[in-house]
C-alpha cells in the first residue's frame, strides 16, 4: 500500500488530478453547510448578472438564480450520479463477468453474446433509447449510463476470472466443501477486486460526462433541479450575450473529468506489477559490468581450457538490496569435454551460465568481478559488437523450455535459416538447405516435412531438438545447456542426452551442462562442479565425485535422491533451507545445515583445496584425497 | 486387510463440439476403462508420461471431473457422481504446484479453516485446536498461520497444501506430482513427512509421478499408464526390475541412473498416437520393437503374468 502511494505520488499529473478531484469532492460534500443562496430562487430582475457582481460571486443565470450556488449543488448532484452509475455498472458488469468466466460453457456464451449485442449499438444511441423508453429524469439517465457501461466491466472481469477459475486453488476450495456461489464470493472476488476498482476509477469520469450529455439534451435532471449538464443546456441560448453562464459549468465538467481520468490512469499504472519491479525499463543489450576487484590474470586459467570462468561474481541490485547470486566461480572446459554444473534452485548455476555471454538482464544484474576467457580473450566488459559476434557463432545456449525460446509465429526452418544468415552471408536457399541438414543432424524424423512446422505443432521433445539445432546452427565451439531436459519425459530425455553425447564426440564440442539431476550428470558429463549458494563447493571427475563425495553437501544431496532399483525406503533429507543470497553468512554457506560444522566453519572465507582434478571447499572434507 | 478404494471400468471421454453441419463427432478418450483396487494403508504409485491421462484420472477420483463411465467405491460406498464436498470427506487431493493451489489473497488460517467449517461443521474453538494439531504434524510453526502464501518457499507451501488436505480428515490422499516442483533436498523432506503422516493417520495414498525412482521409493504397488490405459501393474520392487510390458521396460531403461552408460533405448519415434484418431490395436505398437500384426489389430487386455503382476501385452517379456 505504501509502495502504491509512493509510485502514485511520483506521477505528477496523477497527483495533480488527485488534488483537484479531492478539492472538488470536498466542496461538494460541504455544500449544504456553506452560506449560499438557494439555488432555485428566481429573481428575474437580476438575470444575466456578470461574475463578481454584488451578492453573486459568479453572477446569475437567465432566471436570475445565483450561479455559484447552482454550480456547487449541480456538481454535488453530477458527482453523485457519476459515482452511482460507475458503482452500478461495476457491480452488475463484474457480476456478469465473474459468473460467465467461472461457469463457462453455455452460460458464458449466452451472457457474453448479450453483452456483445449491447456493444453493437452506438453508445449514446443506446443511452437515448433507454431514456426514451423509461422517460426523462435523472434516475433514468443514471440507469441508461450504467447500462451502457456494463459491457466494459463484464468483458474485462470475465477475462481475468477465466484465468483464475482454472487455477488449482479453485479446485482446492471445491474439495474443501465450498459451493459455487461461495467460491465466486470468497475465492475469486478478492482476486478480481483490485481490477474492478481500477476499472471504476478510470471510467467514472466518462460516466459523469455521459450523464452531463443526457442532461444537456434535456433527458436527465429536470428543471429547476441543478446539475452540470442541465445548466449547460439551459445556458446554450445565451451563449453569445452571457458566455459566463455556459463557461462556469463547462469549466467544472472539464476539471472533474480531467482530474478523475488523470488520477485513474495514475492508479492503474501504479498497480501495474511490472512498473513496480522496475522491469518496464528495457534491459541493456549486455549485462552491466562494474568490477570491484582486479581482473584475474590469464595465466591463472588452465592452459588447455577453451572457456575459462575465473572468480566470476554476479549480483542483482534491487531497491537497496544486493542479491549475491554468484560469488567467485571458477570453471574451465576443454574441447570435446562435458562439464556438469549441478545445484538446487537459487544456487547460481543459471546466472553463472548467462554471465558468460553477458545475458543476465541488466538492470538489475551487475557483473561485479572476475573474468570469462574464451581462447584467452576476456569477454567480461567486451564491447557489445564483439559479444554479438560470438553469441551463437562460438558459444551458444540451449534453454529449458524451447516453447518460450522459439518464436511462435515463425516456421522453425525460417528461424534456423535466420540464425545462420545473421552470422554468415549466404543465400536464402543455401541457409534453408543447411537448416534442413541441421534438423537431420538432430534426428528429427522426416525433416523435409517438419521444416515448415510452427513450434506449437511439435511435441516437447521435437521442439528441444529444434532448440539444439538452433544452438548448432553456426558450428559453435561451446554449448551451454541450461536444464535442457528438465521439461521432458524420461523416454525423450534419454534420446536428447544421447544426441548431445554423440554431437560432442562427432564435432569436438565442449558442453557446459547445467542440471539438478545426478543421474543425468553421471551419464553425460566427464567432470562435475557442485554449486551451493553461489559458490562451487566441490569439483572433480564425475565418477570420483559421485562415488566418494568430499563435501558434506554433495554427499547428502546424493543421498537425498532416490535411485531406481533401490526399492522402498526412507530417504535421507537435508534439514533446513539454503541461505538467502541477500543475507549470506560468513564462512561456509552450508554450515547451518551441516552436522559436521564447528565454529571455524562460520569464521571466514573458506578456499577451495585439493590436488589434481579434485578440489573441495570444506575444512573437514569427508575423505582425504591424495 | 480392507479395501480402501475400488475403481471399476472408470473412463473419461471429452466430447468434441460437432461442426455446424457435421453433427456430433466422436470424443477424445482421455482415460480408457480402468479397474483396480487399493487396500487400506497401501501406497499405489501411478506412473506415466505427459499425455497419458494421469491428471484426468486423478481429478475423477476426487470428484472434480465427472467420469464418463464406471464406478468409484470408497470403503464400500459408491461415490461416482457425487459432489466434490461428499468426496472431500473421504478422499483429498494434493496438487503439483504448491503455490498456485493456495489462494494468494487468503491467510493460511483461512485456507485451513474452510474444510473444517464446511465439511465437518466445527465451531471456532474446535477449529483452532485442530488446525494447531495439523500444523504441528506437518512441522510448521504456528506463527505462519496468519501469513499469506507468497511468503513461503515451495517446500513450505507444499506442506501447507498437505495440511489442507489432512484437515478434511480423509481416508485417502491423491498426491498428484507432489514433489516434482521441489528441489531434491526439499523433496526428500516432503516424502519422508508423507510417509510418517500415512502411519500416524492410517491413510491410503495414490501417488502420481513421472519420476520412477521416487515412485519406487514410496509405493507398495505401481500402475503404469500409457495413452489413457493401464499397461502394467505390479509390486514396486519387481515391476521395474522385471518389466513384462515393453513400455514399462522403456521407461525403466530411460531413467538416468548413476553408473549406467548412456544409451538411448531402442524405439521408433517417441510420438504418442493421435488421440483424435486412436489406432485400432495396442497404442504402443508404433513405438514397440516387438510389435506384430496382432498388436496393430487387436487391443491387448490386462492379464496376470505372475503373482501380483499384470500386463496388457500380446508379447510380454519372459524371464
Amino acid at each position: 500500500m505504501r509502495q502504491f502511494l509512493r509510485l502514485l505520488a511520483r506521477n505528477r499529473l496523477a497527483s495533480l488530478g488527485g488534488v483537484v478531484i479531492t478539492g472538488i469532492a470536498m466542496l461538494a460534500l460541504i455544500t449544504p453547510l456553506l452560506p449560499l443562496q438557494h439555488p432555485d430562487v428566481i429573481d428575474t430582475a437580476h438575470r444575466f448578472l456578470f461574475p463578481f457582481s454584488e451578492g453573486h460571486l459568479l453572477g446569475t443565470d437567465q432566471l436570475g438564480r445565483d450561479l455559484l450556488s447552482r454550480l456547487l449543488w449541480g456538481t454535488r448532484l453530477s458527482l453523485a450520479v457519476g459515482v452511482a452509475a460507475a458503482l452500478a455498472a461495476g457491480i452488475v458488469g463484474s457480476g456478469m463477468g465473474m459468473v460467465a468466466g467461472y461457469v463457462g460453457g453455455r452460460t458464458d456464451n449466452i451472457i457474453m453474446r448479450a453483452v456483445d449485442m449491447l456493444m453493437a449499438f452506438p453508445y449514446i444511441l443506446l443511452a437515448l433509447a433507454i431514456v426514451a423508453a423509461l422517460g426523462p429524469g435523472l434516475m433514468n439517465a443514471l440507469i441508461a449510463v450504467a447500462a451502457v457501461n456494463v459491457p466494459f466491466f463484464a468483458r474485462n472481469i470475465r477475462g481475468i476470472t477465466l484465468g483464475l477459475a482454472r487455477r488449482e486453488f479453485v479446485d482446492a476450495a471445491r474439495l474443501s466443501g465450498k459451493g459455487h456461489l461461495r467460491i465466486i464470493l470468497t475465492e475469486l472476488l478478492p482476486n478480481v477486486l483490485p481490477v474492478i476498482v481500477v476499472a471504476m476509477s478510470t471510467t467514472v469520469g466518462w460516466m459523469i460526462l455521459e450523464t452531463a450529455g443526457l442532461s444537456f439534451l434535456g433527458l436527465g435532471a429536470q428543471p429547476p433541479q441543478a446539475d452540470l449538464g442541465g445548466m449547460l443546456g439551459q445556458a446554450r441560448s445565451a451563449m453569445i450575450t452571457s458566455p459566463h453562464t455556459s463557461v462556469v459549468p463547462g469549466v467544472m465538467i472539464f476539471l472533474i473529468v480531467m482530474s478523475v481520468n488523470l488520477l485513474g490512469d495514475g492508479v492503474r499504472d501504479a498497480l501495474d506489477p511490472r512498473l513496480r519491479s522496475g522491469a518496464l525499463s528495457r534491459p541493456r543489450a549486455s549485462t552491466r559490468v562494474a568490477r570491484q576487484h582486479a581482473v584475474p590474470a590469464p595465466e591463472a586459467a588452465p592452459a588447455d581450457a577453451l572457456l575459462a570462468v575465473q572468480a566470476l561474481e554476479t549480483q542483482f541490485h534491487v531497491t537497496g538490496r544486493v542479491y549475491r547470486a554468484v560469488n567467485g566461480v571458477d570453471l574451465a572446459v576443454k574441447p570435446g569435454e562435458c562439464l556438469g554444473v549441478i545445484g538446487e534452485s537459487g544456487s547460481g548455476k543459471s546466472v553463472t551460465a548467462l554471465s558468460v555471454m553477458g545475458l543476465v538482464a541488466s538492470p538489475p544484474g551487475v557483473i561485479t568481478g572476475g573474468a570469462v576467457r574464451y581462447r584467452g580473450e576476456d569477454l567480461i566488459g567486451a564491447p557489445y559488437a564483439r559479444l554479438r559476434d560470438l553469441r551463437g557463432e562460438s558459444i551458444s545456449y540451449i534453454f529449458q523450455d524451447p516453447l518460450s525460446t522459439l518464436h511462435p509465429l515463425y516456421r522453425v526452418g525460417d528461424q534456423l535459416a535466420e540464425a545462420i544468415r545473421v552470422h554468415h552471408p549466404v543465400s536464402r536457399a543455401e541457409a534453408r538447405a543447411r537448416a534442413l541438414q541441421l534438423l537431420h543432424d538432430v534426428r528429427i524424423p522426416n525433416p523435409e516435412g517438419r521444416i515448415d512446422d510452427y513450434p506449437h505443432e511439435m511435441s516437447g521433445g521435437m521442439r528441444q531438438r529444434v532448440g539444439i539445432a538452433m544452438a548448432l546452427a553456426n558450428d559453435p565451439d561451446i554449448i551451454i545447456a541450461d536444464e535442457p531436459t528438465t521439461a521432458l519425459d524420461v523416454t525423450v530425455q534419454a534420446q536428447i542426452l544421447g544426441l548431445l553425447d554423440d554431437l560432442r564426440r562427432d564435432r569436438g564440442l565442449a558442453i557446459v551442462f547445467i542440471t539438478h539431476d545426478f543421474g543425468v550428470v553421471a551419464q553425460l558429463c566427464d567432470r562435475v562442479a557442485v554449486m551451493y549458494a553461489g559458490q562451487i563447493v566441490e569439483t572433480g571427475p564425475t565418477a570420483e565425485v559421485l562415488a566418494a563425495p568430499a563435501h558434506p553437501y554433495t554427499r547428502r544431496l546424493i543421498a537425498c535422491v532416490p535411485e531406481l532399483g533401490g526399492g522402498r525406503r526412507e530417504l535421507a533429507a537435508i534439514p533446513g533451507l539454503p541461505p538467502s543470497v541477500d543475507a549470506l553468512p560468513d564462512g561456509c554457506a552450508f554450515a547451518a545445515r551441516c552436522d559436521r560444522a564447528v565454529a571455524d566453519c562460520r569464521a571466514g572465507r573458506i578456499d577451495m583445496t585439493g590436488t589434481g582434478a579434485r578440489s573441495v571447499r570444506c575444512l573437514f572434507p569427508e575423505e582425504a584425497f591424495a | 486387510m480392507t479395501e480402501a478404494l475400488r475403481v471399476t471400468n472408470l473412463s473419461k471421454t471429452f466430447p468434441r463440439a460437432g461442426g455446424l453441419f457435421a453433427g456430433a463427432r466422436p470424443g477424445v478418450r482421455a482415460v480408457r476403462p480402468v479397474s483396480f483396487a487399493v487396500e487400506t494403508g497401501e501406497t499405489l504409485g501411478i506412473v506415466g508420461e505427459s499425455g497419458c491421462g494421469k491428471s484426468t484420472f486423478a481429478r475423477m477420483l476426487v470428484g472434480l471431473l465427472p467420469p464418463s463411465g464406471g464406478e468409484i467405491e470408497i470403503e464400500g460406498r459408491r461415490l461416482d457422481n457425487a459432489d466434490p464436498a461428499r468426496f472431500g470427506k473421504m478422499i483429498q487431493y494434493v496438487f503439483q504446484d504448491p503455490i498456485s493451489s493456495l489462494n494468494p489473497r487468503k491467510t493460511i488460517r483461512q485456507i485451513l479453516e474452510a474444510p473444517l467449517r464446511l465439511l465437518h461443521g466445527m465451531g471456532r474453538a474446535e477449529r483452532d485446536a485442530r488446525i494447531a494439531e495439523i500444523f504441528d504434524s506437518v512441522h510448521l510453526r504456528p506463527e505462519f498461520l496468519d501469513r499469506y502464501p507468497h511468503e513461503f518457499s515451495g517446500g513450505q507451501a507444499q506442506r501447507i497444501g498437505i495440511a489442507r488436505a489432512l484437515a478434511a480428515a480423509p481416508r485417502i490422499l491423491v498426491l498428484d506430482e507432489p514433489v516434482s516442483a521441489l528441489d531434491v533436498s526439499v523433496q526428500a523432506q516432503v516424502l519422508n513427512l508423507l510417509a510418517r503422516l500415512k502411519d500416524d493417520f492410517g491413510l491410503t495414498y495414490l501417488f502420481i509421478s513421472h519420476d520412477l525412482a521416487v515412485v519406487e521409493a514410496v509405493s507398495d504397488r505401481v500402475l503404469v499408464l500409457y495413452f489413457g490405459a493401464v499397461v502394467e501393474i505390479g509390486r514396486a520392487e519387481s515391476i521395474f526390475k522385471r518389466p513384462r510390458h515393453p513400455y514399462t521396460r522403456l521407461l525403466a531403461d530411460s531413467a538416468p541412473v548413476v553408473g549406467r552408460p548412456l544409451r538411448a533405448p531402442e524405439q521408433r519415434g517417441s510420438e504418442l498416437p493421435d488421440p483424435l484418431d486412436p489406432p485400432p490395436g495396442c497404442a504402443f505398437a508404433g513405438r514397440c520393437p516387438r510389435a506384430t500384426d496382432l498388436c496393430r489389430t487387436e487391443e491387448p487386455r490386462l492379464r496376470p503374468m505372475e503373482e501380483d503382476q499384470l500386463a496388457a501385452c500380446h508379447h510380454p517379456f519372459e524371464d
